[in-house]
This record gives C-alpha cells, structure tokens and sequence, in this order.
C-alpha cells in the first residue's frame, strides 16, 4: 500500500523506510515515517494527487506518490 | 551616526514573508538583481524605535538550507558569508501559524548557524478560526528566541517586530540542535581536521548540491588528513538531519502549541472540490482568462484613448507655442510621440499584472499548476510552466525569470524557450491597432469580432510555446531528475497593498527598462527620417514643385483635399448655409487644403530620401510579398529591438510625413499603397499581426535568456529559428488572402 493507492477519504501513517529514496524536499515538507496521509482531491486526469500530508498541503505526482509506503488507519465511507 | 542593523527575512514561501517586509518598509524598498545572477534581490529601509534604522533585505522564499535551486543557494550563500556586506546582525524567520511545525525546521537551522534569530508567527488572526492556541511564553523558553505574534492582514505586530530588532543584542545566537548528533564520527573528524571552523557551517559547505563557493569546498576535499563521505551517504546523513530536527521541534510543539480540530473550518475543501472539478475547474479558469483579455482589450481602451489624444495634444502645442526650429522638432517629433509610446502601455501592464497577483495571492495560481500538469506532460513541461507561459503574457522577461521554480533542468530550458511565443504585452499595442484597422465591427455571441481576433491571437501564440515544446522535448537530449511537487496554500483574500506593490514595481520597470529603448529609438528615428545626405533630399521642394507643375496631385492628396471639402459641405449644409456662401467659401478652403498638400508632398518625398527612407527603401524588397511597404518595412525592422516600438515608429515616420497632428490611428487609415487602395487591408493585417506573433523581437528577453542559459548558444537559436517561421507564416498568409 502506498500513498499512490489511497481512495478518497482514507488516511494512513507512513511507514518506517530505511531506503533512501525518497527526495529531501518531501522530508522536510514532513513526510517521516509515522507522520499521516491524507488524500484530498485527485486531479481531472487522475494525476497529479493533492495529499494533507502531516499538515502540508501538497501536490505531487503518481510516479512520486507510488515511492511512500504507508498503513490505512482510517476509512471513512466514501462514494 | 551609527552603522544600520542589517536584518535578513527569511521564510518557506507562502508565508506571507513579502506583506511582512512591505509593511516593514513601506514604499522606502529598492528592487534589483543580485550581482550576475537574475535572482531578484529586494531590499528596504525601516525606522526603528529610538531613531535606529534597519536595513531589510528580503530573502527568495525556501524551505530549508539544503538547497535544490539558485533561488536557495542564494539564501545560504548569504548567511554562511560574515564578510557579504548583507550578512545579517539579526535573521527573522517568517512562519505562518498553521504551517509552524515546517517553518520551525528551517528557524532551527539557521538558529544553528549562531546568528540572533527572531521567530514571526504570521496569520496570527486565522487562530481562532482554525482552533490554534500557543503559549507564546513557553515557546521562547523553549525555542530559545523572541517571538512576535504577527498578522499582516489585521496590521497588527508589526511594532513589536521593530521593537525586538532594534534590541537584536540581547537575542540568543546560542545553536539549538546537538549537531554532531548527525553523525557523531564523522562531527569528530571535522573538528580535527578544521579546529578553527563552525562544524555546522562547514556541513551546509559539504552537503550543498549546488556549485556555490567552490574555494571553501576545494579546501576541504584538499584536506590531506580528512576524507569526506559518498554522495549516497551524505543524503543518508541529511535525512537524519532533518529527523532529528523534527524531533526536537515536535517535542517542543507538543507541549506548545495546540490544535482544536473540532473548531477548525475552513474553505480550502469547499473552494478546493469547485476549482479543481474535473468539469469546473477548466471552466472557471477559461473563464478568468477570458477575463482578463476582455480587461485588457476593452476596459483599457479608455484610458489609452485618453492619453494618445493628449500626447498628439501636447505635441501640437508644444509646435505652436515654442520658436519653430530643430530643437521643438526634436521635442515635437521625437521625444513627445516617444514617450507618448511607452506611457500608452501602462494601462495594459498594470491590467495584466493587477490580474496575476490577484491570482497568486489568493492562492489561485497553485491550483491551476494543479489542474494544468498532467495537460503538460505531453509537451514535456509540468504544471509548473503554466505560470511563466501566462505570465508570458504580460511579459516575457519576468516569466523567464519565474521559471526558476522549475527544479528540472530540460523542463526548465524548453519552458525558456518556448515562452516567448506567449503574447506579451508589448504585442498587444501592435495587434490592438492592426485589429482596429482591419477587422470589422461586430460582434458574435456578445464579444466583438475583434476581442475574438484578439483572443484568436492569444491562443496561437499559445499554442505555438506548446508545440515548439514538444518538437524540444524529443530533440533536446538532457537528462535530468527532478520531482514535481507544489504546495497548495491556503485560499486567502488577497491583500490589496501587496497587489498594489506589485502592479506599481512592475509598471515601473516596464516603464524604466523598456521605456528607455523606446525612447532612444524615437529620438534616432526623428534623427534619421529629417536628415538626408541625397541631392534629392535637398532640393525636395523644387522637385516636388515641378512634378506638381506636370502631373498634378498626388492620388493621396487629391483624396485629402476632397475629403475635408465634403465633410464641410455636409456640414454646412446642415446648418443651414446659403449655396452661394458654400461655393465661395470652399473655393478659399480648396486652395488653402491644396497649399498644406503640397507641403505634406514635400514632407514626404523628403522622408523618402532621408536617411531612414533609403534603409527601408533597401530593405523594401524583403518585406514587399508580405505585403508591407518601406515605412512598415522600418518599423518591422526597428521592433527588433522591442515589439513595442512598431507604433512609435509608425508614429514618428508619419508625423514627419506630415503636417498635421491626427491621432497616430486615423495616419495609419489614411495610408494608401501603390494602386491607391488603403495599405493596411485584411491581408497586410494579418501577416502582420503573424509576423509579430512568432518573431523573437525583443533584446531584453534576448539578454535574460543568455543569462538564464548562462551561454549565447540559445538566444541565438531563439532569435533565428523564430524570426523565420515569422516570416514564412506571414508570407503564407499574405499570398493567400490577397
């Protein structure tokens, strides 16, 4: 599960990554293991994604997305 | 006197950091460029309490010190330097107060550098709204610093920030993060190798990806007895860095700062589900295009009537109120009609940059990034082109400059190039006239034919910035690895002493920069076209005489004098005069019309053998299949310089040709070509307004581009490949309307 595959309405927690490949810039931006994710809207061509992400409101890519592995803790009924 | 406080505002963007520093400094800023590069450097004076005054300078907005553009190496750049005469006394950090757990991680690092550092909580009235609370007391302690409660909205805090820097010496300059918690070995072989040095700093000097002071970093990978780390490892390295920090700061907001989500609302989700819709959100973005080009097209037009009438006023005032002689020619011919020229601009620019800050400030302009990216892809550019090819329509220079946030490089190059086919505003005078011209009145669906032409123009200038780029994108070859990503602020209502700021300093540099080339070509212009070197030139007035004495009037002029004696026929007759009266009276005009049309004949058969006639007699036959005559030809020609110089040449060219002091339109109008047609027709129009539309006519954007690039390989590439294709599309266009 990665941030990439999240569905409207549905948070996770990032988790605990050793791999370094993520770019400085998201990690200053507050992607760090255990900080949350939330989807927000999915642009008209489904790509790029705009993510709550700890507090940060980001637009990000797919491709960039599908590198953030996280855990679903809530999941609120979504259409 | 004492020396000023030298004060550096630093802050992530979107922090409100620029409604900071202008409500620190008022109008007392100066806008420039830093030595060499196009970063743009802005700076200020500000009184404080007790007489002191502090010098502001405002820092490009970053995130952290680990820089990945110009704009942020810049920032550290600066305060790594003790010697730089800008290095700062005191830093004051700008955070927004619902963003402070990010904005703290970039204050903790500069706190690292030993520099007195005072934390701006901005937006300090969206508190309550969003269900904030800190104990400000607490935080101090615990962050070590002075903060001061901002909101430059409601104007309050200001003060205080004042206060504290006027008192800067008794800040703490003490570090807040354990650094060689980074890694612990490696700290320690630093300080053996480096005793005298501040690790931190020295760090920042490793990590840094960009090539800044390559002396300090020659010295250290010189070091015999230190060896540094692997690329790989350094990042590793900067990861834990910023874990680290984020511990400490989380640690001190826990017990700080709290949020009431419950009483938290906002419009961001509300405003965000209609301005990003699928159907929507194009929508509303056409629509504010749309806007903005009716703004530009018919709400300025009353302003610019305003002033072209009162230029021709002020210049034919000036010829009858001063002693005929070559100085109030010059002052007449060139310097009134030249700045006539630029002036005429400024309602456009102010329009257009009125509508674009607007946009950023109230956060609109990241949504369209948004909306707009994966649209780009397939022209090899992000949503982050959007903004430099929009703001392309105002002008190109800024919005070459605004793609510096674009982080990869290839995207970033072919955004450089491709935007100067957006129209800028220094188009707009050339396509305004030509569409009034030589498109008809009426209108379609509610919008005149010619804001239709307008708009036409807009998206083929538009759509050729995007097809170029994709002819770029498959040819360049440039690897190159960078991540989109764009913060989506928060909707706020854009505050109108920031947009003011704005379309004023713009204004003003369009003014100053452009408007000195303008007007230096006007006044060259006037030079040449009433100083010749030719026989002919000098006995103009006999040989017009005895070409008269032959053949009679020119059709021109036999038009002119006709057309004036109708219009007072019909006149007359309204008012009821006796035919008799009519007769004699238009027997006196008849003669006096004839004398004034023999000395326009005169004028202008000295035009045609001036300097300037025989330059765009030579260049005539270049320019004759697309439909232009010599004096166009000068005035293409001339453009090379600025687009916008066209009509000021035509201006000039014609009330040089002529005695009388119509509006530089109605000249144009009453051009005719060699069948005694009118010269500007739909087809010389339209290949004109193509003409303009595809060649690279601008030298400043020229010298940006060059800077950019950092070579003149790709203005040059510019310059060539787009002045063709202007000519070809407009040669096309010509053949086939005629």
């Amino acid at each position: 599960m990665t941030v990439a595959d999240l569905q409207y309405g549905q948070k996770g927690i990032i988790k605990d990554f050793t791999e370094h490949i993520l770019p400085i810039k998201l990690l200053e931006l507050g992607c760090l293991p255990g900080n949350s994710v939330e989807l927000l809207q999915i642009a008209p061509l489904n790509d790029p994604i705009y993510i709550n992400l700890s507090g940060s409101h980001l637009a990000i890519r797919r491709s960039l997305a599908a590198l953030i592995e996280l855990e679903i803790i809530e999941e609120t009924q979504a259409k | 006197m004492s020396k000023n406080i030298n004060v550096a505002l630093i802050g992530n963007p979107n922090t409100g950091k620029t409604s900071v520093f202008n409500q620190l400094t008022g109008l007392k800023q100066k806008v420039g460029n830093y030595p060499g590069i196009t970063v743009e450097k802005k700076e200020g004076i500000c009184k404080l309490p007790r007489g002191v005054k502090a010098h502001i300078l405002d820092l490009p907005g970053t995130y952290s010190l680990n820089t990945t553009s110009l704009d942020e190496s810049l920032v550290v750049e600066l305060l790594l330097n003790k010697n730089d005469k800008d290095y700062p006394d005191v830093a004051v950090v700008i955070s927004d107060v619902e963003n402070l757990k990010r904005n703290l991680l970039l204050f903790t690092q500069i706190k690292d550098l030993k520099i007195p550092t005072i934390l701006v909580i901005n937006m300090a009235d969206r508190m309550d709204r969003k269900g904030i609370s800190l104990d400000v007391e607490t935080m101090e302690r615990k962050l070590d610093t002075k903060i001061a409660l901002v909101s430059t909205r409601k104007n309050t805090g200001i003060d205080r920030i004042k206060e504290l820097i006027a008192d800067y010496k008794s800040i703490s300059s003490k570090p807040i993060l354990d650094t060689s918690r980074i890694s612990p070995e490696y700290f320690e072989r630093l300080k053996s190798t480096f005793p005298q040095e501040d690790l931190y700093k020295l760090w920042l000097v490793i990590t840094q990806d960009v090539n800044f002071m390559p002396i300090e970093k020659k010295r250290i990978q010189d070091a015999t007895d230190f060896s540094t780390k692997s690329k790989d490892e350094l990042k590793k390295l900067q990861h834990k860095e910023t874990v680290l920090r984020y511990q400490l700061i989380n640690n001190i907001l826990r017990e700080t700062y709290k949020v009431d989500f419950m009483a938290a609302k906002g419009l961001r989700a509300s405003l965000d589900k209609i301005l990003t819709h699928k159907v929507f959100g194009y929508l509303i973005f056409f629509a504010i295009l749309l806007l903005i080009f009716q703004a530009i097209f018919e709400w300025s037009s009353y302003p610019m009537d305003f002033i072209d009438e009162n230029f021709a006023l002020a210049a034919e005032w000036i010829k009858n109120t001063l002693p005929p002689g070559v100085f109030t020619d010059l002052l007449a011919e060139g310097i009134v009609a030249g700045i006539g020229g630029i002036v005429i601009f400024i309602p456009q620019i102010a329009f257009l940059f009125l509508f674009i800050s607007l946009l950023e400030e109230s956060g609109y302009m990241s949504r369209v990034v948004f909306l707009m990216d994966r649209l780009m892809r397939p022209f090899g550019l992000s949503g982050k082109s959007v903004v430099p090819l929009i703001s392309g329509n105002a002008c190109a220079i800024p919005a070459i400059m605004a793609t510096r946030t674009i982080e990869n490089w290839k995207e970033r190059l072919i955004t450089i190039l491709v935007t100067p086919f957006t129209t800028c505003s220094a188009r707009l005078p050339v396509y305004l006239i030509l569409i009034a011209l030589v498109i008809p009145e009426g209108s379609f669906l509610g919008l005149s034919f010619q804001a239709l032409t307008l708009m036409l123009l807009y998206l083929i200038g538009f759509g050729m910035a995007l097809l170029s780029a994709m002819v770029l994108n498959k040819i360049l070859k440039i690897k190159s690895r960078a991540i989109f990503m764009i913060e989506m602020p928060t909707y706020r209502l854009p505050l109108l002493k920031n947009v003011g700021y704005t379309v004023i300093e713009k204004t003003k540099s369009f003014v100053l920069g452009a408007g000195k080339i303008i007007l230096a070509i006007s006044i060259v212009l006037w030079f040449l076209g009433s100083n010749g070197y030719s026989d002919d030139f000098q006995n103009a007035e006999s040989i017009v005489a005895e070409r008269i004495e032959n053949e009679g009037l020119s059709t021109y002029s036999k038009n002119y004098v006709q057309n004036n004696i109708d219009a007072y026929r019909t006149n007359a007759k309204a008012e009821g005069m006796a035919a008799g009266a009519i007769q004699d009276s238009i027997q006196i005009l008849r003669e006096e019309l004839s004398e004034r049309a023999v000395a326009q004949e005169i004028a202008s058969y000295k035009l045609e053998h001036s300097y300037i006639g025989q330059a765009g007699k030579a260049f005539e036959p270049l320019v004759k299949p697309l439909g232009y005559d010599w004096k166009i030809g000068i005035a293409v020609l001339t453009s090379f310089a600025a687009r916008e110089v066209f009509v000021g040449t035509l201006a000039t060219i014609y009330s040089v040709g002529s005695d009388e002091e119509e509006t530089i339109q109605n000249r144009m109008a009453a051009e005719l070509d060699e069948d005694g047609e009118p010269l500007f027709n739909l087809a010389s129009g339209i290949s004109l307004m193509l003409f303009y539309a595809f060649a690279m006519q601008c030298m400043s954007t020229l010298a940006i581009v060059k800077r950019e690039t950092n070579s003149w390989k790709w203005p040059m590439i510019q310059l060539g490949f787009m002045s063709v294709f202007a000519y070809i599309m407009a040669l096309m266009a010509y053949q086939i309307l005629s």
